[in-house]
C-alpha cells in the first residue's frame, strides 16, 4: 500500500544519496534507538505475536474449509460405512483417483457438513485475527513513540551542537549548506523511519512466518512458491539498478530547470531590461522537455516494478494452484491446505514488494543520517575554563596586546598589533570594502580566539573568562540586521538577559529614535516582523537593533555604520543614536562617516585585512600616510560639499 | 479548479487517456479472471481427480497473467507519458504567462511564490495525475468487476461484499478524513521548527553576542515538542489504519467461508467457489482501500491547481504593440510627459502628472526620499510598468508602441538590486551583448571600477558567479551590474540607486569614468546621496509622486525646500564636524 506512493513520490527525492560509509551511519542511527529500549522490546513481542496468529490464520480457515469439503463428500456416501470401506469399495469401482485424493480427507459417511466443528474453527480464527489486529495496532504505535521521541532526541542534540559550534564552522560553509542539514536532512531521517520502521519489521517477519508455515503444511508447495522469490528479487534489484540513473536524471534536469525558473523570475527586472524574452523561453523550453523525457523514463522505469511483481505473484499463484490440485488429486494434501497456501502466497508476495520499494528509501535515510552524524561530530569550539576570570571592577578598558591572527595559517593576517582603548574611548575601524575590518570585531567577542599576543579587558585576558561573560559586557549593531520571526517588542527585549517591562522597551525604542515610526505601525509594539518585510524598511531595522543595544546595557560596544541605501532622514536618525548609544561606552566602530571618524580617539586604518596604521585624526593626516591618502579620496568631496 | 486545470490540459491527450483506459480494464479483468479459472481447476478437476485439466487450466491462467502483465505495464506506460506531459505543458504555460508578467504582476505574486507555483505546485498536480492513471484507475473497475462476478458465482453470498465494502469505505475514510487536518497542523509546526533552526544558523553571532542561547534553546525545545506531540498524535491515527483494514480482510473472510459452507451445503455453490470468493474478497477490499487513500492526495493538489489557476487567470498589465515600431530616428532622446501610475484601486497615486525630458549628452538627476517614486519612474522607460496617465516617448515614439527588442536595446535600466545570474563573470556582462569582445569587457569593468577586483579573481572573466551573486559582496555586484549595462551600449542609461554600496571613493572615481564613457548618451540617475548627483546637468526633485522642483544643484539650493532640506540632512554631520 505505502510501497507504491513511497516509491514514486520518495524515491531519490531525498537528500544525496551517495553514502560512503553506508553500514555505519545505518549503525549510528539504529543506536539512536537505545534510549527506546524498552518500548522497542515490547513492540518486537507484539509483532511477533501478532505476525504469527496472521500467518496461522489462514492455516485455521483451511481447516475449515475441509471441514466442510468432508461434509459434502461424507454426505454422499451411504452412512454406517467406514472410510476405508467407501475408499475400498471406489477402488473397486475403478475410481482409484478420487479414492487417492479423498485419503487425505477426513469425513465420516453418511454425514453432512459439522456445523458445530466448522463454527468452532472459525471462533478460533476471530479471535486469531482479533487479537493479531489488535497487537498490531499497539505495535504500530509503538513503532511511532519509539521513532517520535528519538526523532526528538536527535533534533534536541543538532541544535544543542549548533551553539556549541565554533563560528568559523559557520563562516566556511555556505549558510545552506548548514541548514539544509539541520532542516531537510532531519526531516527525510524522520520521515524515512516513520515510513519504513514499522512495516520493515512487519515485512521482515511476515516473510519469515510464512515461510515457515508454508513449509509446515507442505515442503513441495512451499518450494514451488519459492521458486518465484529469488524471480521477485531479480525483477525488483533490476528495476531499481535500471531506473536509479533516470531518477538521478529526473532530479538532475528538475534541479536545472528549477535553477533557470528561479533566475529568470528573480531577474524579471533584467530580463525584461535586456530584452532577452526569446532566449529565456527557449532555455526554458529545452529543459522544460528534458525534464519531460527524463521524468517519464524514470516514472516508467520504475512504474513497471509494480506490473511486474504483480505478474510474479500471479505466476506464484498459478503454480500453487497448479501443484496444490495435483497434490490434493493425489491425496497428499487436503484441499483446505491449497486455499490456505493460496493465500499465503499472497500474503508473502505483498511484503516482500515492500521491502523492494523501501530499499531506496532507507537508503535516503541513512545519507542523511551520515549528514547529521558528521554535523554532530564537528569539532566544537573550546570549552569555556572554569570558572571563568572576572574583572573586578568593569570600566571598559581594552588592550590589545602584540595580537596575532589569521583565518588561514597560510595567509598570517594581523601580526603583532597593539592597541589600548581607554574607558569611553572610540576607536574607528576605517578601510576600504572587504579590508577584513570584522575581524577585530570577531577577535574581541571571541567568535574568533587570538593566536598569539592576549586581550584584556580591565586587565583581565578574555580567553581566561566564560565566553557568555564577555559578551554580556558587549553591545552589538551590525550592519546586517537580523531580527527573528516575533514582535517588534520581542525583538527589543532580546537585548535583555531578564524580564523587561513594557515600559523598559519603549523608553530603549525612544533612545533609539525608533519609537515614532514603530508607533506609526497598525500593530505598534506588536507588530510582527517575518520575512516578508511589514512595512519595516532596512534602516527602521537598524534602529530596533540599535534599542536592542540600549537595552542591554554594555560597557563595550561594536558599531557598524550602514553604508547601504537607507533613505536619508532614517540614516540622521541612526547616526543620532548611535552617536548616544556610544556615548560613555568605549566603542568600537566600524566606521564609513566622516564625523565619527574625526571624533574618534583612535584611528585604525585597515588595508588587505592587516592594520597599516593608527592614531587620532590629526597625526595621522600629519604623517601622510595610507590615512591621508584614503581620507582624500573619500572625504574631501564631502568635506567640498559644505562650501 | 483541479478538474478544470486538469481537464484543458488533458484535451491534447485524449487518446492516449482513451487507450490507457482500456488496458487498465483489460489488465484488471484478467486479474479478476484468475480466481474464477482457480475455481474451475478446484471443482473440475482436483475434485474429480482430473489432472489433464488442472494442467491444461493452469497454462490457461499463464496466458491470463501474461495478458496481464502486457497490459499493466501498457498502461503505466501511456499514464507515465501523460502525465509527464501534463506536467511539461502546464509548466511551460505557467512560465510563458509569468514571462509576460511586468513588474507589477511579479511583484503582486512576489517571486518566490511564482517559483513555487511554477516547479512544486505543478509537480503535485503531475504526481496526482500519474497516481490517478497508473494506480486509480483501476480501483473502481476491480470494484466493479469484482461485484460482478461475486455475483455471478453466488448472489447470496455476495451479500457479505455488499456490507464489508461500505464498512471499509467508511473506517478509512473517518480516518483519512480525522487525519487531514492533523497533518496540516505538523507541517505547520515542522515549518516552524525549521524557522527557528534558520534563524538560530543565520543569526548566530548576535545569539552569541547577547548571550541567549539559553533563551534559544528554549525556543526551539517548545517547537521541538510541540511537533514531537503532534506527530505522535498523527502516527497514532495512521497506525490504526493497517490494522483495522486487515482485520476487516480477515473478519470477513471468516464470514464467507460460514455463509459459503452454508450455501455449499444447500447445494447452491460449489466448493471451488469459496477460494475464488476469498480472492475476490481481497482483491476488491485492496482496490477500495487504494482508491480512500489516493483521496488523501487530492486535497492538496486542489490547492495546487488553485494557485496555478491564480498566475494563469492572471492578465499582464504591459501588452506587447499590435503592430510595433521598428525604427528610431533620433538616439536617445527621453520625454515624459504627464505622466502618472497609479495600482488599481489604490487611493493614491504613485506618481502624478511627472513631466521630464532627458537629451544626449545630458545628466539628468532624479532625488526623493523612500517612497516618493523614483524607482517606479525609471521603470515606466523599459516598460516594467506601464504610466495609467500621460506618455513616455523615446526619440518621440511611445514605448508602449515600440518593438520590445527596440526599446530593450534603446534602455539601459541598472535596477536598485543588482542581481546577477549563475554563470561566469562573462557572461554575465554579456548578457545585453552576447558578441562583445573581451576588449570591450574589461573596458567596461574599468569604468565600472570593477577591473582590479575582476583581475583578481581566479580565472578572471571566467570566474565563476552564483546564482545572484551571491559569491561577490554588495558593492562588487553593483560594479558588475553597472558594468553589464555599459557593455549593452544602450542609448539612454538609468541608473536606480546604483552607487549605494560602494564607499566615497569608489563611487567618485566611478562617476569620473562615467562620465566620459557615457558623454554622448542619455544619462538618468537616481540617487539617496547629494554627492552622486550634484554635478548634473538637470536635478528633479521628487516628493510623494509629483515633481516639486528642476533645476541645477546651486539653483535648487537657493529656492527648492525640499531639496534643501535633503541636502543639509545629508550633510549637517559633515559640517558639525
Amino acid at each position: 500500500m505505502a510501497g507504491p506512493m513511497a516509491r514514486m513520490m520518495g524515491q531519490g527525492g531525498g537528500p544525496d544519496s551517495r553514502s560512503m560509509d553506508f553500514k555505519v551511519s545505518g549503525k549510528r542511527l539504529i543506536g539512536q534507538f537505545k534510549p527506546e529500549r524498552l518500548t522497542i522490546y515490547t513492540l518486537l513481542f507484539c509483532v511477533v505475536v501478532s505476525v504469527g496468529l496472521n500467518v496461522i490464520g489462514p492455516k485455521i480457515l483451511g481447516k475449515a474449509t475441509d471441514l466442510v469439503f468432508a461434509g459434502i463428500i461424507g454426505r454422499q456416501m451411504p452412512a454406517g460405512a467406514t472410510k476405508e470401506e467407501v475408499l475400498d469399495s471406489m477402488r473397486e469401482r475403478g475410481q482409484g483417483s478420487v479414492a487417492d485424493m479423498l485419503r487425505s480427507t477426513d469425513f465420516t459417511p453418511g454425514k453432512g457438513i459439522d456445523f458445530d466443528a466448522v463454527g468452532r474453527v472459525l471462533l478460533l480464527a476471530l479471535c486469531t485475527f482479533l487479537v493479531a489486529g489488535l497487537l498490531m495496532a499497539v505495535a504500530t504505535r509503538l513503532v511511532n513513540r519509539a521513532v517520535n521521541r528519538t526523532m526528538y532526541r536527535l533534533r534536541e542534540d543538532v541544535q544543542a551542537k549548533l551553539s556549541r559550534l565554533p563560528l568559523s564552522y559557520f563562516d566556511k560553509r555556505q549558510r545552506g549548506e548548514v541548514l539544509s542539514r539541520a532542516t531537510n536532512d532531519i526531516d527525510n531521517i524522520g520521515q524515512t523511519l516513520q515510513q519504513s520502521m514499522g512495516q520493515l519489521i512487519n515485512s521482515v517477519l511476515t516473510i519469515i512466518g510464512v515461510l515457515a508455515v508454508m513449509f509446515w503444511v507442505s515442503w513441495l508447495l512451499a518450494l514451488v512458491a519459492l521458486v518465484t522469490v529469488p524471480l521477485s528479487f531479480v525483477v525488483a534489484t533490476r528495476i531499481g539498478k535500471r531506473s536509479q540513473p533516470h531518477f538521478v536524471q529526473q532530479w538532475r534536469s528538475t534541479g536545472k530547470l528549477n535553477a533557470h525558473i528561479e533566475e529568470m523570475y528573480t531577474g524579471h527586472t533584467l530580463v525584461k531590461v535586456f530584452g532577452r524574452q526569446d532566449e529565456s523561453a527557449k532555455q526554458f523550453a529545452e529543459q522544460n522537455e528534458a525534464l519531460y523525457e527524463a521524468g517519464f523514463k524514470a516514472q516508467f522505469n520504475s512504474g513497471v516494478m509494480q506490473p511486474l511483481m504483480m505478474f510474479v505473484s500471479n505466476l506464484n499463484y498459478v503454480l500453487v494452484a497448479v501443484v496444490g490440485g495435483l497434490r490434493v488429486a493425489s491425496g497428499a494434501l487436503s484441499i483446505g491446505d491449497v486455499q490456505a497456501f493460496i493465500q499465503y502466497s499472497r500474503q508473502f508476495s505483498m511484503p516482500l514488494t515492500q521491502v523492494a520499494s523501501m530499499a531506496n528509501l532507507v537508503q535516503s535515510g541513512v545519507a542523511s543520517a551520515e549528514r547529521i552524524f558528521e554535523l554532530l561530530d564537528a569539532e566544537e569550539q573550546e570549552a569555556d575554563p572554569l570558572p571563568g576570570a572576572k574583572p573586578e571592577e568593569l570600566r571598559g578598558l581594552v588592550e590589545l596586546e602584540n595580537i596575532s591572527f589569521s583565518y588561514d595559517p597560510e595567509k598570517p593576517l594581523i601580526e603583532n598589533l597593539s592597541l589600548k582603548a581607554e574607558p569611553g574611548h572610540t576607536v574607528a575601524i576605517v578601510g576600504p570594502t572587504g579590508a577584513g575590518k570584522t575581524t577585530l570585531v570577531n577577535l574581541l567577542m571571541r567568535f574568533y580566539d587570538v593566536s598569539g599576543g592576549r586581550i584584556t579587558l580591565d586587565g583581565v585576558d578574555i580567553a581566561t573568562m566564560s565566553r557568555d561573560e564577555l559578551r554580556a559586557q558587549i553591545g552589538m549593531v551590525l550592519q546586517d540586521t537580523w531580527l527573528f520571526g516575533g514582535t517588534i517588542a520581542e525583538n527589543i527585549a532580546y537585548g535583555a538577559s531578564r524580564e523587561v517591562t513594557r515600559g523598559e522597551i519603549e523608553e530603549a525604542a525612544r533612545a533609539a529614535h525608533a519609537d515614532r515610526f514603530v508607533r506609526t505601525l497598525p500593530d505598534g509594539y506588536d507588530t510582527v516582523i517575518d520575512d516578508e518585510g511589514t512595512g519595516v524598511s532596512a534602516g527602521e531595522k537598524q534602529l530596533i537593533t540599535i534599542a536592542r543595544a540600549f537595552l542591554s546595557d554594555p560597557v563595550i560596544l561594536v558599531l557598524d555604520e550602514a553604508t547601504s541605501s537607507v533613505d536619508t532622514r532614517t540614516e540622521v536618525l541612526i547616526q543620532k543614536a548611535m552617536a548616544k548609544l556610544a556615548h560613555g561606552r568605549t566603542s568600537f566602530v566600524i566606521a564609513h562617516r566622516l564625523s565619527t571618524i574625526r571624533d574618534a580617539d583612535t584611528i585604525l586604518v585597515m588595508e588587505n585585512g592587516s592594520i597599516v596604521e593608527q592614531g587620532a585624526h590629526a597625526d595621522l593626516l600629519a604623517a601622510d600616510g595610507a590615512y591621508a591618502r584614503l581620507y582624500k579620496a573619500q572625504f574631501a568631496q564631502a568635506v567640498a560639499e559644505v562650501d | 479548479m483541479l478538474i478544470r486545470l486538469l481537464r484543458t490540459y488533458l484535451r491534447p491527450y485524449k487518446k492516449p487517456i482513451a487507450l490507457l483506459v482500456l488496458l487498465q480494464f483489460l489488465q484488471t479483468c484478467a486479474t479478476l479472471y484468475l480466481p474464477t479459472l482457480n475455481a474451475h481447476i478446484i471443482d473440475e478437476g482436483v475434485v474429480k481427480g482430473d489432472t489433464g485439466y488442472i494442467l491444461s487450466f493452469g497454462a490457461l491462467m499463464i496466458g491470463i497473467s501474461l495478458a496481464q502483465v502486457v497490459c499493466n505495464i501498457g498502461a503505466v506506460y501511456y499514464g507515465a507519458r501523460t502525465a509527464a506531459a501534463l506536467g511539461r505543458d502546464v509548466r511551460a504555460a505557467v512560465f510563458d504567462r509569468v514571462q509576460s508578467f511586468s513588474s507589477r504582476e511579479v511583484g503582486h505574486f512576489g517571486a518566490p511564490s511564482l517559483i513555487t507555483r511554477t516547479t512544486n505546485d505543478v509537480q503535485q498536480v503531475q504526481m496526482l495525475a500519474l497516481m490517478t492513471f497508473t494506480l486509480m484507475v483501476s480501483a473502481p473497475i476491480m470494484c466493479v468487476g469484482g461485484i460482478v462476478l461475486a455475483l455471478g458465482l453466488d448472489v447470496p453470498l455476495s451479500a457479505v461484499l455488499v456490507a464489508v465494502v461500505p464498512t471499509l469505505g467508511i473506517c478509512v475514510t473517518l480516518i483519512v478524513r480525522r487525519l487531514r487536518p492533523l497533518f496540516r497542523s505538523m507541517q505547520t509546526r515542522l515549518d516552524t521548527v525549521n524557522r527557528v533552526l534558520r534563524e538560530q544558523i543565520s543569526g548566530n553571532r548576535v545569539i552569541r553576542a547577547f548571550v541567549r542561547d539559553e533563551y534559544e534553546q528554549g525556543r526551539f525545545g517548545k517547537a521541538n515538542a510541540d511537533l514531537t506531540e503532534m506527530s505522535l498524535k498523527t502516527g497514532n491515527l495512521l497506525a490504526l489504519m493497517f490494522p483495522v483494514v486487515m482485520t476487516t480482510v480477515n473478519l470477513s473472510s471468516i464470514a464467507v467461508v460460514w455463509f459459503g459452507a452454508h450455501r455449499i451445503d444447500s447445494g447452491g455453490m460449489q466448493i471451488g467457489d469459496l477460494t475464488a470468493f476469498l480472492a475476490y474478497l481481497m482483491q476488491i477490499v485492496m482496490s477500495v482501500m487504494m482508491a480512500t487513500f489516493m483521496f488523501m492526495m487530492v486535497p492538496r493538489a486542489e490547492v495546487c491547481a488553485e494557485r496555478i489557476e491564480e498566475v494563469l487567470d492572471t492578465e499582464s498589465s504591459v501588452v506587447p504593440p499590435s503592430a510595433p515600431v521598428t525604427e528610431l530616428r533620433r538616439h536617445g532622446h527621453l520625454e515624459i510627459r504627464g505622466a502618472g501610475f497609479r495600482y488599481p484601486g489604490a487611493e493614491e497615486p504613485v506618481l502624478k502628472a511627472i513631466d521630464l525630458v532627458a537629451r544626449p549628452g545630458e545628466v539628468t538627476a532624479v532625488i526623493g526620499s523612500t517612497g516618493s517614486g523614483k524607482s517606479t519612474l525609471l521603470g515606466l522607460v523599459p516598460r516594467l510598468f506601464d504610466a495609467t496617465d500621460g506618455e513616455v516617448l523615446v526619440d518621440g515614439t511611445d514605448v508602449s508602441t515600440l518593438e520590445p527588442r527596440l526599446l530593450a536595446k534603446t534602455v539601459g535600466l541598472v535596477p536598485q538590486k543588482p542581481y546577477l545570474f549563475a554563470g561566469t563573470v562573462a557572461t554575465n556582462l554579456r548578457y545585453g551583448n552576447p558578441d562583445a569582445t573581451d576588449e570591450e569587457l574589461w573596458h567596461a569593468l574599468e569604468v565600472a571600477q570593477a577591473k582590479e577586483f575582476v583581475s583578481r579573481l581566479e580565472g578572471g572573466l571566467n570566474a565563476p558567479i552564483a546564482q545572484g551573486g551571491t559569491n561577490v559582496s554588495g558593492g562588487q555586484r553593483q560594479r558588475l551590474a553597472i558594468a553589464r549595462t555599459l557593455v549593452q551600449r544602450p542609448e539612454i542609461y538609468l541608473f536606480d540607486d546604483s552607487f549605494s554600496a560602494l564607499d566615497y571613493a569608489t563611487d567618485a572615481a566611478l562617476r569620473a569614468a562615467l562620465a566620459q564613457e557615457t558623454a554622448e548618451a542619455t544619462v538618468v540617475i537616481v540617487a539617496q546621496r547629494v554627492a552622486t548627483i550634484r554635478d548634473a546637468d538637470r536635478i528633479v526633485v521628487l516628493d510623494e509622486g509629483r515633481v516639486v522642483g528642476t533645476g541645477r544643484h546651486h539653483e535648487l539650493m537657493a529656492e527648492n525646500e525640499t531639496y534643501r532640506e535633503i541636502v543639509l540632512s545629508q550633510l549637517t554631520e559633515a559640517e558639525a564636524a
